[in-house]
């Protein structure tokens, strides 16, 4: 340890490895993203970037290794527990309730940071706190006037911006975010950002991001993931000028970008 | 309504509106369900039809705890009989030990069979409920066997073969009410269902209840919402176990004996026809289910011994046509009745419908000449079908049968296109929505 982290970050990652059978995706990954740092991991399509988020999360066991969040080890936790101490993801695959409605959706994303844990006394037709909270959060995602239908059959990007409103609903401080702008044209791109900009004030986020001028316009640090190793972390123009990363991605993704 | 509904709901807000019409609107299917059951008995007031509605609460009160699995908790239990046979049994040891419960009034027994059903539902549970889908059923499936093979071995408890019979009127008169008769049975059990029909629908509206639906749709997204998913299925499932108590409580009750047939997998297999039958989809669809598989079972069984194979062929056909159930047939015209147009299809309907009832029942001829033909003693020849009596190895009758469903068929087809057509048109509104 160095002498320079007198806070303990939102996030550590100390030598991280997972394998699936004799490969091995995640290849010893040490990351360390502060508290109310916007830091995007990129790198090319098969690095590991969404089994990283899987393996902090809890969605996976890792092979070897350890995960903090504000200094506490995650280990052999499940997703249900990570959450509760305050980190929220998002998927990189849509992944919403599409038989309930919008308003339900993210009133459901409320339930437990709200105190009504497994209640079977309460009515939650009857929470003014609970109805407020929702639609507030609608309101921020631009949804309030989707509220009552099923959340199935909203467009692509409205379902997006119902993940994010799901992920951030429960007022978790890390919040972690798998290509929210996947698949968008470049106005719903534009809306998203915005959005994630506006959600994520005061918090911690760590996006997986394809489209550069969203990492670029978004992110504080970037972290390159190439092969199951990070090769590069640091500011937007560090990251941008390192022959590494150019050698290994980024410059491919900057021709392609013009 | 209460203040806060109020302050929420404004009605400028076309968001809003809907769901302020859904709450003035909650509480009058209720007072018309209670209005009715209060008076069914003096519609119908012969033993056999009230016999006929104790059964059907009774079935209604399990489907619906059933539904708090299958529809509200996406669980397919293929052993939930046993849940219902244990607070059933409970109950009869409850009754028969009438030195120690004297006191305890008949009427609260039921809490005490849904206490058993629900102890039962927290062993099982505790393993079961760890996943959903084939995993969950198959265990649902090899307790209920399990638990059936030991209702003949433990003897003690489940009787053996004759199973175990108690006699309701053990107790102190309840108000003066001992009883003896069908019709204070009838209002016991009604009592029950509307208790047990409301806290359900209640438990639905809570934060677990909601949370059981979430679950259902997708348990990881729940996951990562900080609900264990395992969790919340254990309590939809000791609450379900908890109300198929109360419906075994209500069987013990009315029929006063209880065997193994009231827990094997034939029941559970019942159970899943009826709320399937009703619609998994909507709270209501379970009751509608259990009324009409009810009535195929008593009316029907009377007019033929095949009345089995027409409700096996009635599920197949929801399964494939119809899978959100009759409740999902009703709702379905929800639209067009809100705006007016439903009358565009009355005609289409009756064309096209009133022909394929005829073709059925045509059919369902050639099924029972058969059967009649296979199965009747050597010599007999004669049946009756549809108030007339006829010789069944004779080719009229056949012919007549043959032409006269060739024929049905022939015309619902032909009109299909038109009532297919009427229904496009009374479900295109204005502003484009279907």
């Amino acid at each position: 340890m160095n002498a320079i982290t007198d806070t303990t970050p939102a996030l550590a990652i100390e030598d991280l490895r997972k394998s699936f059978g004799k490969a091995e995706i995640i290849r010893g990954v040490n990351l360390r993203i502060g508290k109310g740092e916007r830091h995007a991991v990129i790198g090319p399509n098969g690095a590991g970037k969404s089994t990283l988020f899987n393996l902090i999360t809890g969605r996976f066991p890792p092979t070897s290794g350890k995960v903090s969040l504000h200094g506490k080890n995650l280990a052999g936790m499940a997703p249900f527990q990570i959450n509760r101490m305050g980190l929220s993801r998002s998927f990189q695959i849509t992944n919403i309730f599409p038989k309930m409605t919008v308003f339900e959706n993210v009133r459901c994303s409320l339930l437990w940071s709200k105190g009504y844990r497994y209640s079977f006394w309460n009515l939650v037709s009857k929470s003014r706190d609970l109805t407020e909270s929702a639609d507030a959060i609608l309101d921020q995602i631009n949804l309030l006037n989707r509220r009552d239908l099923p959340a199935g059959v909203l467009s692509y990007a409205e379902q997006r911006a119902l993940e994010i409103g799901i992920t951030i609903a429960g007022g978790a401080d890390l919040i972690m975010l798998d290509e929210p702008t996947a698949g968008m044209s470049h106005s719903e791109t534009d809306y998203i950002v915005d959005l994630i900009r506006k959600v994520t004030e005061d918090k911690t986020l760590i996006m997986v991001e394809h489209d550069m001028g969203v990492v670029f316009g978004l992110a504080d640090y970037i972290s390159v993931l190439v092969y199951g190793e990070i090769i590069a972390t640091g500011r937007p123009e560090e990251v941008r000028a390192n022959p590494k990363v150019q050698e290994a991605y980024l410059g491919a993704a900057l021709e392609a970008e013009h | 309504m209460s203040e806060q509904d109020q302050i929420t709901t404004d009605p400028t807000k076309p968001a809003q509106r809907m769901r302020a019409g859904s709450m003035t609107l909650s509480l009058t299917p209720w007072l018309v369900s209670g209005f009715v059951l209060l008076i069914l008995p003096l519609v119908f007031t012969n033993n056999s039809a009230i016999t006929i509605m104790n059964q059907m609460a009774i079935t209604i009160v399990f489907a619906l705890a059933y539904n708090m699995l299958l529809g509200q908790g996406g669980m397919l239990s293929f052993g939930h009989a046993v849940y219902a046979g244990v607070g059933g049994f409970g109950c009869m040891h409850i009754m028969n030990a009438s030195d120690f419960f004297s006191t305890l009034p008949l009427p609260l027994l039921p809490v005490f069979g849904g206490l058993f059903g629900m102890a039962l539902a927290m062993i099982v549970g505790s393993f079961s409920t760890r996943s959903a889908g084939t995993v969950f059923a198959m265990i649902s499936l090899g307790v209920g066997e399990l638990i059936a093979a030991c209702s003949i071995i433990i003897v003690a408890f489940f009787g053996g073969e004759e199973g175990i019979s108690g006699d309701r009127t053990y107790g102190l008169p309840f108000f003066g009410v001992e009883f003896l008769k069908q019709i204070e049975v009838y209002y016991l059990i009604a009592g029950w269902l509307m208790i047990s029909a409301a806290l359900m629908y209640l438990f639905s509206r809570t934060p677990i209840g909601r949370m059981a639906n979430a679950v259902r749709d997708n348990p990881e997204r729940a996951e990562f919402l900080g609900y264990s998913a395992r969790w919340v299925r254990f309590y939809s499932f000791i609450f379900s176990g908890f109300f198929a108590g109360v419906a075994g409580a209500l069987f013990a009750i009315n029929y006063e004996i209880l065997t193994e047939e009231n827990l094997n997998t034939a029941s559970s297999g019942v159970i899943l026809l009826v709320t399937f039958l009703g619609g998994v989809g909507f709270f209501f669809g379970p009751i509608i289910g259990a009324i009409a598989f009810t009535l195929l079972q008593t009316v029907l069984s009377l007019q033929t011994e095949l009345w089995a194979f027409y409700a096996g062929v009635l599920f197949v056909a929801t399964v494939m046509f119809f899978p959100g159930g009759l409740a999902g047939l009703i709702m379905m015209h929800v639209p067009a009745f809100k705006f007016g147009k439903a009358r565009l299809l009355l005609m289409p309907y009756l064309k096209t419908l009133l022909p394929a009832v005829i073709g059925i029942l045509g059919l369902s001829a050639l099924v029972e000449m058969t059967f009649h033909v296979r199965h009747a003693a050597t010599g007999e020849n004669e049946m009756t079908l549809f108030w007339t009596t006829f010789d069944s190895h004779s080719f009229l009758p056949w012919i007549i049968a043959l032409v006269v469903t060739a024929v049905a068929f022939w015309v619902t087809r032909r009109n299909t296109p038109e009532m297919v057509e009427a229904w496009h048109k009374a479900n295109t509104f204005p502003g484009g929505g279907a």
